[in-house]
């Protein structure tokens, strides 16, 4: 690590693994476990970017990654401003670039976003002068959650390129999927993705193109989708995305026995599998209470890897003076 | 150079007890390796040892390329402890600085000294070394380099000018 030749980041932003190289994505994975490891010390903070300014601009309810980019903040001696979409003038009616221009005029060096309509992170960084990262923005991608699922797998398999990966559940609105289908099969990992026709977007496979379509694999028997794999990511079905439309499977008890993972189904898996999830879990229904909580669960060590993946980030893009780079 | 370095240290802390040196990634690190070898040979034991990475601790992020960062390996508790911290070239003084805000968030040693190959002068800030291998009169527009032999043993320090070697 430290006898690596250094590297400048060639990306001004963060908005999806779409744009990120294998070595970009490398680059800040390897950062990452340094960062970790300074989660372990007494004392977790860093001066590095004292004096720079981060701002969380969140138009949709999270905890999880809302807290992590704020922790991951001020760790590194950041100032952070956590504004919400409830306490905020987008609820009297302002729009979302009326709202970023004026906090451009505060002069922030970096914009976390979430957002439910895709593409909004890249509506900002055509208009405004500081780094954006996409904390999530609708349907289309989560790349710092793709990054730190990565990190949380090369931690505990030790690599990623090789391993075959099963993708399980809501795949249609899932921001997720998507951003993990780019930065696994990037990685040189095989990508299963499962559910009923229903969640499977047509095409899903191809997003990434040629490397995509040929490290991807689509199924709706969750039994072949775990048969031989060496992660299994699920997913949580969300019914705030899907309301007014007609329902995309009969109930979710007949889902759950269809798509669940419990001991009976995990055991379709590789022995040695991992069993993750992005979060929030609904108990139950995509996962039982006992895998959930069992020895084979890295769902906490998802979050932990979070805050390290987005001081790696914040690293990497907090300085900001890397203007003629692009997204 | 590096012997006499070693026995400097020696002599000052009157032995290895309660004694560690701590190199700054990367160039003092393959110094430190090469005096605790003199040291542990030199006294029959030997001082404990760690590394420390100053990345996150620089003035200039903003300004360059960011560096790849290595471990911090500090395997000792610090207080109470007599650190010397070794580098390679001393020039600004700001690499040192950055060192000495990694250390005290690890905790607080007894007394912290700095041992360096080549003093080139020319310092930003006010900062000394305990141990100097050799004092050279520099430009600001000439660049110092140490090599090490594999194993360190061997130490070369050469003196390039502004147009040369980069």
């Amino acid at each position: 690590m430290s006898t690596a030749i250094p590297r400048s980041f060639p990306h001004r932003h963060l908005l999806g693994i779409e744009h990120l190289e294998a070595a970009d994505i490398t680059q800040i994975l390897d950062l990452a476990e340094t960062f970790y490891a300074l989660g372990e010390r007494p004392i977790k903070k860093v001066p590095t970017l004292r004096g720079r300014t981060v701002i969380n601009l969140f138009f949709e309810n999270s905890t999880r990654t809302r807290t992590s980019f704020e922790i991951a903040a001020k760790r590194m001696s950041a100032d952070a401003v956590n504004i919400s979409s409830s306490g905020s003038s987008a609820s009297k009616g302002e729009t979302l670039l009326d709202t970023a221009k004026n906090l451009e005029a505060m002069r922030p060096d970096v914009v976390v976003l979430r957002h439910s309509f895709g593409g909004a992170p890249h509506l900002l960084a055509k208009n405004l002068d500081c780094a954006i990262v996409n904390a999530g923005d609708g349907q289309h991608e989560h790349p710092t959650q793709a990054l730190l699922d990565a990190a949380t797998i090369r931690r505990a398999r030790g690599r990623v390129a090789g391993l075959e990966v099963a993708i399980v559940g809501d795949i249609a609105h899932s921001r997720v999927a998507r951003s993990n289908l780019l930065s696994l099969t990037k990685l040189g990992a095989r990508v299963r993705l499962c559910a009923p026709w229903t969640l499977l977007p047509r095409g899903i496979e191809s997003i990434g193109g040629e490397l995509t379509r040929e490290h991807t694999r689509v199924v709706t028997r969750l039994e072949e989708a775990l048969d031989g794999a060496d992660v299994v990511m699920m997913l949580r079905v969300q019914n705030e995305r899907m309301s007014g439309e007609a329902p995309r499977f009969p109930n979710t008890r007949e889902f759950s026995r269809t798509y669940g993972l419990s001991a009976r189904t995990l055991a379709w898996a590789k022995p040695d599998a991992i069993v993750m999830h992005p979060g929030p879990v609904n108990r139950g229904v995509e996962l039982s209470p006992e895998v959930a909580d069992g020895a084979r669960s890295v769902i906490l060590d998802q979050v932990e890897w979070g805050v390290a993946v987005r001081m790696a980030v914040l690293y990497l893009l907090g300085g900001g003076s890397t203007a003629e780079a692009s997204a | 150079m590096a012997r006499r370095l070693a026995h400097e240290i020696v002599e000052k802390n009157r032995g290895t007890r309660g004694l560690a040196l701590v190199g700054i990634r990367t160039g003092g690190l393959l110094l430190s390796n090469e005096l605790g070898r003199l040291i542990a040979q030199a006294e029959g034991q030997a001082p404990a040892m760690g590394a420390v990475d100053i990345a996150l601790y620089r003035d200039d992020v903003a300004d360059r390329v960011r560096p790849a960062i290595g471990p911090t390996e500090l395997p000792f508790e610090l207080d109470g402890m007599r650190i010397v911290l070794v580098d390679d070239v001393l020039y600004t003084g700001r690499t040192v600085r950055a060192a000495l805000d990694a250390l005290a968030d690890y905790g607080r040693p007894r007394a912290v000294q700095l041992a360096v190959l080549v003093d080139r002068g020319l310092r930003e800030l006010p900062i000394q070394a305990d141990f100097v291998g050799m004092h050279v009169t520099t430009d600001p527009r000439e660049r110092v380099k140490c090599t090490f032999s594999g194993d360190g043993a061997e130490a070369a320090v050469k003196l390039y000018g502004p147009a040369e070697g980069t």
